[in-house]
């Protein structure tokens, strides 16, 4: 079976600048993938490229075997590449609801409310429906960037440092949630905290000046003499 | 279920107004409900899908002239002229809309302000058939509709009524839609909507045309119901005034396009009889909006007071 999301050499580079160079990657059906390594490793361009963000220089992506390298980013979100963003992306002066029915009805106006407001309670927001978004505490906007994730009902769902600026105990729930989501829905994280990545990954690939330096599983990782001097800094 | 209360209590409104204002007026409050029907369609694209369009005078101009050379050169009735007329101002939009929409906010009104001043030199250009500047009256025969004539005041305030009311009502299901939702995304925050998998082009293309057609049936309306088409309802006025109605009113108020046209109708009437100048009256209005009111009238209101306002 071809792996969910694969990507063969691919490379974007900004100048001398190789954001990403070269990289050969396997997203599996099913897991919670972390993608992790030091500032300007070149993380969130990656995902970028992968959702359609920014488009390729070089190389391909391929899901299900499919060549999408050149497909438009609203058409990978219709084939199921979800994308919150790292710097919290929502409609601030809309209601609660109305974000994440534009989530729901992207994919059918069916049971509109309904599904809305079981995404809200998905991750605990149910009764701020009628709230702007504007006017919810930094947590719960990204808590509700979270339930348009969801609400796109997505194959993979692409976590762009989720757990940025949350308290201790809204990473804990958070943590919970995203374990939950596993196996139906495939995950692939950014993440700086290691805690959450080490409580939450199945497997780790770890990115350095645009390349991938090392794969595996969190144990092989921690155990990867590359990954310390690089990364972890042991 | 209150917003369309309140809709349908200004078009009863409407309906009583034209027994109880004298002649004069009730034509000058058909002229306000077609130009509010331009506002409505300009308040689509720019209010809800955060279009800002400096060219709809083109389409406003495409709905009067499909809808007036017809009648003129053909003698066809005013039936047919309006449904050409409608499709004319979404045509021209839509085929503005596929270049236009390669570009965004102050590249976006440049264009279509060229794109209008093209328009009006085409009609100026073939003045033989267009009549130019000086324009042409519609023959009596095109301006019945199902046997009443709609040069006589009641028959055309009903008509302009007709049309507001419909036009009216179609807006306010529309944006209350899950596609009004999608232009207000559009708006709102484009890049995240892309990301939420709409395409940016197709919503924003489509808004336009309804845009168009809105302002077709406008232009095809004035044309037919006050008997004249001319260059003169192509010109940057014509695409400046629906968005000084649609900023009075309220931007992306359902009922802000009418409230604004008919302020600025009744401002421009008191001002014009006093002096000459009026148009400093209307810029000091403008002024005042801007310092007191940026979201309009209704838009303030709804903000601070009436939040299911829609």
């Amino acid at each position: 079976m071809a792996p969910l999301i694969e990507t063969r050499d691919l490379s974007l580079h900004f100048g001398g600048l190789k954001a990403v160079d070269g990289i050969d990657f396997v997203l599996n059906t099913g897991e919670i993938h972390a993608l992790i390594g030091p500032n300007g490793a070149g993380k969130t361009t990656f995902v970028g490229l992968l959702s359609g963000r920014r488009v390729a220089q070089s190389g391909s992506i391929l899901m299900d075997g499919e060549d999408i390298t050149r497909l438009a980013a609203h058409v990978r979100v219709r084939k199921g590449i979800a994308y919150t963003f790292q710097i919290t992306s929502i409609f601030p002066r809309l209601t609660v609801f109305d974000n994440v029915a534009l989530a729901v009805q992207s994919h059918g106006t069916r049971a509109l409310s309904a599904k809305t407001r079981a995404a809200l309670a998905r991750v605990g927001l149910e009764g701020l429906e009628t709230q702007e978004a504007q006017t919810l505490s930094y947590g719960h906007q990204r808590l509700l960037e979270l339930a348009m994730g969801l609400a796109l009902n997505p194959r993979v769902l692409i976590l762009d440092e989720p757990t940025q600026g949350l308290a201790a105990s809204e990473i804990d729930s958070f943590v919970q949630l995203v374990k939950g989501l596993a196996p139906a829905t495939t995950v692939l994280l950014i993440e700086h905290d290691m805690e959450v990545v080490m409580d939450l990954a199945t497997r780790i690939t770890v990115l350095n000046f645009g390349q991938v330096l090392a794969t595996g599983t969190p144990a092989e990782i921690r155990a990867n003499p590359l990954v310390q001097e690089a990364y972890l800094g042991a | 279920m209150r917003p369309w209360l309140l809709h349908l209590a200004l078009i009863a409104g409407l309906v009583l107004a034209q027994f109880l204002l004298p002649p004069y007026h009730a034509t000058n409050l058909a002229r306000i409900m077609v130009l509010a029907v331009f506002a409505m369609g300009y308040n689509l694209a720019f209010g809800y899908t955060g279009l800002l369009s400096l060219g709809h005078a083109l389409f406003f101009a495409a709905g009067m002239y499909a809808a007036a050379l017809p009648a003129q050169l053909w003698g066809l009735s005013a039936g047919p002229a309006l449904v050409i007329g409608v499709l004319g101002g979404g045509t021209m939009a839509a085929v503005v809309g596929i270049l236009a929409l390669r570009t965004a906010g102050v590249s976006f009104m440049i264009v279509t302000l060229m794109f209008a001043q093209a328009g009006y030199l085409t009609i100026l250009y073939f003045g033989a058939t267009t009549g130019g500047d000086e324009g042409f009256t519609l023959p009596a025969a095109a301006r019945t509709v199902l046997g009443f004539d709609l040069s006589t005041d009641r028959p055309r305030f009903l008509a302009a009524l007709t049309l507001f009311a419909t036009g009216l009502l179609a807006s306010l299901a529309l944006v209350r839609s899950p596609f009004g939702r999608t232009m207000v995304a559009m708006r709102e925050n484009e890049e995240r909507s892309r990301m939420l998998g709409y395409d940016p082009f197709a919503v924003k293309l489509t808004a336009l045309f309804l845009s168009g057609l809105y302002a077709g049936a406008a232009g095809a309306a004035y044309a037919l119901l006050f008997g004249y088409a001319g260059a003169s309802f192509a010109t940057i006025q014509y695409s400046i005034l629906p968005m000084l109605y649609v900023l009075l009113g309220g931007a992306g108020t359902t009922l802000g396009p009418f409230l604004g046209a008919f302020l600025m109708f009744v401002l421009i009437e008191v001002a014009s009889g006093v002096t000459s100048a009026y148009l400093f009256f209307v810029g000091l209005a403008l002024v005042v909006l801007v310092l007191f009111a940026p979201k309009g009238i209704l838009g303030s209101v709804r903000e601070r007071w009436v939040k299911w306002l829609p």
